[in-house]
């Protein structure tokens, strides 16, 4: 038995009608609604992978129930860059070689800009803090730092 | 699939008339807890009412020297300003859970509520002598000591068709402190955690202790001791002091074997917490530092 429902994710209104209605958003995003970009990997909140705003505030999307994000702005990767393209901080990830396995990857980059859009201008304590919630196992965290610099440098730059 | 039903609350009153239609309906806040076990499938209620959208859960207000923390507010909203000033242990127990992410969507409500001999806050709002204050349509408000509200491990004094309103945390002036063990640093269930609040307009020092007994513990010898013993007007103790407070802590725990750790352990890792704390709460006089920290 399932209830529709209708999400509202980057700005873009969905009706989800065929899904179970104890779906995580995570779920939903991904298997309904044809949006991969938050990764599944520990579903229970750990590593940060299926990061998403959810009305302005960073939260795992696999501890969402799908059904009561209605009437919610939530914000996916796919929406930070809308032409294709990528974003700077997307961009920075690359030319630092902060990408290795991608898992965690898309998530971080939600994080990040949520960091830099709330806070221009971090010390190394609030970048720490900020990607506390996203687990890295190829990295070790110094290119994903790297990137952050690289961001915030060139966004100063501009 | 099973059936389920998804009551999205949009105000208290439609909560409440929810829990009144559904009494056992599972109640959904944060989803830190409950949605891992909807997605493992170790969990399939029947009927949800969620409170993510119910503004009256996440205001806080101030009351004859007590707070009143709607059960909606966040780890986030504990661990920063304004309340972390008011509420230092409750922020250091904030800090200590989980991730950003973790934070955002927790409630304290909702560890009050799982009732988990782990939960993080619970140390400080028993050391803090905090009640819980419960709605229903049918029976209006009624308000229970924590003594009485932690029964056993995840079972609380909630009746079906009651919702966790707020809890009312009584102020104190002084330093506050919590810290906790796990098996790593971070994102880590606690394996023992201690809460101490010394209050120096009533010259008592409370202590509140997790996952080192079925519920949340208080440990009234140590109390007394530490609060006899220290120098209320310097905030100082003679030496010795943290090592014998530990001790005393430590025989207060009622430590289980379980798959997170040993009785043993829990009760070792309670003691050195206790002492850690007491020291950074309480100067102590020379001649403490035979013994490492």
């Amino acid at each position: 038995m399932s209830q529709s429902f209708n999400l509202t994710v980057n700005g873009i209104g969905y009706s989800v009608g065929d899904a179970w209605i104890g779906e995580s958003l995570l779920h939903v995003l991904r298997e309904r609604l044809g949006l991969p970009g938050a990764k599944n990997a520990c579903e229970q909140g750990e590593c940060g992978s299926c990061s998403v705003l959810l009305d302005g505030e960073l939260v795992c999307s696999c501890l969402v129930l799908a059904a009561d994000a209605i009437d919610s702005a939530i914000a996916t990767v796919e929406g930070l860059a809308p032409d294709g393209g990528l974003t700077d901080v997307q961009q920075a990830f690359l030319d630092a070689g902060a990408v290795q396995c991608g898992f965690c990857t898309t998530g971080l980059v939600v994080a990040v800009h949520h960091l830099l859009d709330a806070t221009p201008q971090p010390n190394d304590l609030d970048v720490q803090e900020a990607i506390s919630g996203n687990v890295c196992r190829c990295t070790g965290y110094g290119r994903i730092h790297e990137a952050i610099s690289l961001v915030i440098a060139r966004r100063g730059e501009r | 699939m099973p059936h389920m039903s998804v009551v999205t609350a949009r105000s208290l009153s439609e909560a409440l008339d929810a829990l009144a239609a559904e009494p056992n309906a599972h109640v959904l806040a944060g989803g830190t807890d409950f949605m891992v076990e909807v997605s493992f499938a170790h969990r399939r209620p029947e009927h949800i009412v969620t409170l993510r959208r119910v503004n009256e859960l996440k205001s806080w207000s101030i009351h004859d020297n007590t707070i009143r923390l709607g059960a909606g507010v966040t780890y986030s909203q504990l661990e920063r300003e304004p309340l972390a000033a008011l509420l230092p242990g409750l922020a250091q127990a904030a800090r200590t859970v989980g991730s950003p992410q973790i934070r955002n969507a927790g409630t304290i409500g909702g560890n009050i509520a799982t009732g988990s001999p782990a939960g993080d806050t619970l140390p400080v709002l028993v050391a803090l002598d905090a009640s819980i204050e419960l709605q229903s349509a049918n029976d209006g408000v009624r308000i229970v000591p924590w003594s009485e509200f932690f029964i056993a491990p995840k079972r609380t004094a909630r009746l079906a068709g009651e919702l966790i309103t707020a809890v009312h945390v009584p102020l104190a002036a002084g330093p506050q402190e919590y810290l906790k063990v796990g098996t790593r640093n971070a994102m880590v269930i606690s394996v023992a955690g201690v809460a101490l609040v010394l209050d120096v307009t009533s010259q008592r020092l409370t202590c509140g202790l997790g996952s080192v007994g079925p519920v949340p513990l208080r440990c009234p010898h140590a109390e007394l001791f530490a609060s006899a013993t220290i120098d209320w007007a310097t905030l100082t103790a003679p030496a010795g002091t943290a090592i014998e407070f530990g001790r005393l802590v430590a025989a207060a725990a009622r430590p289980i074997d379980d798959h997170r750790s040993t009785a043993d352990y829990r009760r070792h890792a309670i003691e050195v917490c206790a002492r850690r704390a007491f020291q950074r709460c309480v100067a102590e006089g020379s001649g403490t530092d035979g013994e490492p920290l």
